[in-house]
């Protein structure tokens, strides 16, 4: 038997970012006994690099805007493969989510008229983030983690979950290690909501931190529960790609919300160019409605820069191929031209946007309000995740809920901006309450020890072989260069395949991955550990690409082109069986007459 | 490409040494770049902590040529690369190892200052109204990053090892934050003089020298604090006032 630290919990909560902060608050609210762990310090979560804002129909800015609008948006941002449950109770219930934060303490920015303010983001029809200038996740993580504070749950900080654990088909609680002092620990409790955002560390690069290694979805998974819609991972058009240390990191979209134009290196405004059906009714068909529109009148549409984010990102990559690409290979990003409108623009622009002033000021020496920002697509955000019922968040394995990123079903094909930040909000409240209700009705069952045994073996075995071993890192930086290169933006059949057999050669070298020192905060260690996530959901997503013959949202298939009305129906599924990992295609859920009476209504 | 040398603290939490690390470096690294790379390449296990790499979360914190930085917002470019770069651990918190120090006092801080307490709502929906210049202040001390470089610099912390008695540059910012936050109706001024110790702080402005997100700690949180302890308790009038009320 290891050796190990014990816990007893009602409700444990897998990570402290906005879903998982939110559900252990709304389960201690309950009176049920709350653990929250975490991988890093408190506060310093995921959430907290989020900048554009938190998407919620208030109508503070345009009273035209009500949560039939955000729905249907959603669910065409999401080509129609949402779980549209969620996207109704996500947009109903934002709102309310938003203005609690502000009764605990957070400032957003101001109406003239005194109330939050929202901006505009691509895919929303009217201007709808409730935002603190660029660094809205910060507000949002904060206000959450010092209410939170009070309320009672206890925070396990840089401890990391290494393997669920089930008994008789139900969760019965989780085990895993302490990072600060090496030490193994167990977390027992009868309901465990997942909150461990998403999976970016797959992919060389990566707007997402050194988190992103998809441990929910692989924890989940080899748990037994059901995983969806893996193919779809969002690769946001602007992260910076110069200098090559810093490439990956994120030009937030408000850049284009306040009024930022992409251009090629003829200087063209090349998102005019290509401007899909669906959007067309939508689109500024001229430069200057564009300007207007990002100014704030109600009678001009956006411009194309505003379109969905799998789109522009496509069209950027375009660009660079066809060889009209900025010097370090992405494309113009310009916000300084705007002093052709406003004459204090440079001001303007600091107050606006100003982490990116000093991020471009800081890593790259250039001056944002002067000369434009070269950006090009980087990985960004996972739409699959553990499959969830849109009402409680439980998954299918009983106890075992899901939250935020790590979770499916709101987003569909392809996320909008900003509906992160409310998508925690709503149900990370909702699993929090139904955790605490499956707890309450729940007694705890008894452990497994065999799989406590498994776990802290297999963990162990890096140890074991010390330096006979191949170090960890290199095989992560293999896994990345190559889910890039072969499952990326642009996929085929062929090169899919080839990644899989990248992913088959790779477990065996994870297999036999040694390292060196004790136990003790070592990053070797972890790193290690994270391997097997990593390969896992490389897996998953590289076999539901493969199986969606169609290009839709965020998956563009060379081989595929266009969107099949076919694929429309299917969600993809992901489980593990005895024979490796199953892919599944199940029905989307037919829309409610009501929901489809709106998505018609607003077409 | 070009040779440089870190020379980076390496401790198992009691005694250690700095030790030398060449390592190739380029165009635009910063130094978490360069820690990272000597750790996959030559120390596997060396203890390092961050998160963001983009200078949003604060968990890089270190101290660089002696200087508190965020390790991942300081680029090579701006030091002297002729001579080594010295990487070491904040020095006002117990060392965990290597990198990595134990900052859990701070957490222990915040809990004991009075949350947020928010006047009735304005509105009849339950919401509040408050103008852009009255949030423009507060906004300025919610930018923190919660790096505790501010917490590593201030003497009264790291040399008078104060942790007891005084909650620190960090905590008042916070502090201040609350008791400016428009609509907070709590009073934390006894316990900022009596528990939280703000009459420790003789306004040197180290903390604010080394704040990476430009927060004005001294001038803005530090000394209108100050003011309104002074004005509570100090003030002639109202201390005769208390005589009498017994308040
Ligand atoms: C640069 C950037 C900008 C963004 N901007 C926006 C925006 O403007 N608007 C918007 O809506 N969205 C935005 N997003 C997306 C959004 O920030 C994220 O999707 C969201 O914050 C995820 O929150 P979460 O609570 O699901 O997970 P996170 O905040 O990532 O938290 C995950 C938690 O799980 C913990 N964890 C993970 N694995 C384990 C384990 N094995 N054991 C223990 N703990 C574990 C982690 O330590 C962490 O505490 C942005 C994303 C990025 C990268
Ligand atoms: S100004 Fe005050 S709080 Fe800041 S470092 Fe000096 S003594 Fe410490
Ligand atoms: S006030 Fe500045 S230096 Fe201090 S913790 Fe916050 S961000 Fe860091
Ligand atoms: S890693 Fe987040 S601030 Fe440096």
């Amino acid at each position: 038997m290891p050796e190990y630290r014990e816990y007893t919990y009602d409700v444990l909560i897998v990570g402290a970012g906005g879903a998982g902060l939110r559900a252990a608050i709304e389960a201690a609210a309950s009176g049920v006994t709350v653990g929250v762990v975490t991988k890093s310090l408190l506060g310093k979560a995921h959430t907290v690099m989020a900048e554009g804002g938190v998407a919620a129909a208030m109508a503070n800015v345009d009273d035209r805007d009500n949560w039939k609008v955000h729905f249907s948006d959603t669910m065409r941002g999401g080509q129609y493969l949402n779980n549209c449950r969620m996207a109704e109770l996500h947009a109903r219930e934002a709102p309310d989510r938003v203005r609690e934060l502000e009764s605990w303490g957070a400032l957003f920015d101001r109406t003239k008229d005194g109330k939050i303010l929202q901006r505009n983001f691509g895919g929303h029809r009217y201007p709808r983030l409730a935002h603190v200038g660029d660094r809205t996740g910060l507000e949002m993580i904060r206000t959450l983690q010092d209410h939170g504070i009070h309320q009672g749950m206890e925070v396990h900080m840089e401890c990391t979950i290494l393997t669920l654990l089930t008994s008789g088909g139900r969760i019965t609680g989780a085990f895993g290690y302490d990072r600060e002092r090496g030490h193994f620990m167990l977390w027992k409790a009868k309901a465990v909501v997942l909150c461990t955002g998403g999976i970016g560390r797959a992919f060389k690069i990566s707007s997402n931190s050194w988190e992103y290694t998809g441990d929910g979805h692989s924890l989940a998974y080899h748990a037994g529960a059901e995983l969806m819609d893996m193919e779809f991972v969002q690769f946001h058009p602007t992260g910076m790609v110069w200098p090559p240390s810093v490439a990956g990191i994120l030009v937030t979209e408000g850049v284009r919300g306040e009024g930022g134009v992409l251009r090629n290196s003829e200087g063209r405004r090349f998102m005019f160019d290509d401007i899909p059906d669906l959007y067309k009714n939508q689109t500024a068909d001229s430069e200057e409605e564009g300007w207007r529109y990002t100014q704030g009148d109600k009678n001009a549409r956006r411009p194309p820069e505003l379109l969905t984010r799998d789109h522009v990102a496509r069209c950027i990559n375009r660009e660079v191929k066809a060889g009209r690409g900025s010097p370090h290979g992405g494309v113009f990003l310009d916000i300084a031209w705007i002093k052709q409108h406003i004459p204090t623009a440079e001001e303007h622009i600091k107050k606006k946007l100003p982490s990116m002033y000093h991020q471009f000021k800081q890593l790259a020496d250039i001056d944002i309000t002067k000369v434009p920002m070269e950006v090009g697509p980087t990985t960004h955000y996972m739409m699959g995740g553990v499959r969830v019922d849109g009402d409680t968040q439980m998954s299918t394995l009983p106890g075992l809920f899901a939250a935020g990123e790590c979770a499916a079903g709101l987003h569909g094909a392809n996320r909008l901006g900003g509906n992160s930040l409310s998508d925690l909000l709503v149900f990370g409240k909702r699993a929090g309450q139904y955790a605490a209700e499956f707890a309450r009705a729940h007694s705890a069952e008894s452990i497994d020890a065999a799989q406590i045994d498994a776990a802290a073996a297999r963990s162990m075995e890096a140890f074991n072989r010390g330096a006979k071993g191949e170090r960890p890192y290199q095989i992560q930086y293999d896994l990345q260069e190559k889910m890039q290169e072969l499952v990326g933006i642009v996929r085929m059949e062929s090169e899919m395949k080839q990644a899989l057999e990248v992913i088959e050669k790779l477990h065996v070298r994870e297999a036999n991955v040694g390292i060196d020192g004790n136990r003790q905060y070592n990053n070797g260690w972890h790193t290690a550990m994270d391997l097997r996530h990593l390969l896992t959901v490389s897996e998953a997503i590289t076999r539901a690409a493969i199986l969606r013959q169609e290009s839709r949202g965020a998956q563009f298939r060379e081989d595929f082109q266009s969107k099949d009305p076919e694929w429309g129906k299917y969600n993809l599924v992901i489980k593990k069986t005895d024979s490796g990992m199953a892919v599944e295609k199940r029905p989307v859920p037919e829309l409610p007459v009501e929901l489809k009476q709106i998505v018609e209504e607003m077409k | 490409m070009s040779q440089a040398t870190f020379r980076i603290w390496r401790s198992n939490g009691e005694g250690g040494a700095f030790q030398d690390y060449k390592t190739e470096v380029s165009e635009g690294m910063v130094v978490l770049d360069a820690v990272h790379k000597i750790q996959a390449e030559q120390a596997g296990d060396m203890a390092v902590r961050w998160n963001c790499k983009a200078g949003k979360c604060g968990s890089c914190s270190a101290e660089i040529n002696g200087n508190p930085r965020l390790m991942c917002m300081t680029r090579l470019n701006e030091l002297p690369m002729e001579e080594p770069v010295t990487v070491e651990p904040m020095h006002a918190f117990p060392l965990i190892k290597d990198l990595v120090t134990d900052v859990s006092w701070n957490y222990e801080v915040k809990k004991k200052i009075k949350k947020f307490k928010p006047r009735a709502p304005d509105a009849p929906d339950g919401t509040w109204r408050m103008q852009q210049v009255d949030v423009d202040r507060v906004q300025e001390f919610r930018k923190c990053i919660e790096c505790y470089l501010c917490q590593d610099v201030c003497h009264v912390l790291r040399e008078h090892d104060k942790h007891d008695v005084f909650i620190g540059p960090r905590f008042l910012v916070y502090t201040a934050a609350l008791e400016m936050h428009p609509l907070d109706t709590e009073n934390r001024l006894q316990e900022l003089k009596d528990d939280h110790g703000v009459g420790y702080c003789n306004i040197t402005t180290c903390c604010r020298q080394v704040c990476p997100e430009g927060i004005t700690i001294t001038e803005n949180a530090i000394i209108p604090l100050k003011e309104r302890v002074c004005d509570e308790y100090y003030d002639p009038l109202k201390k005769l006032f208390r005589m009498f009320t017994g308040k």
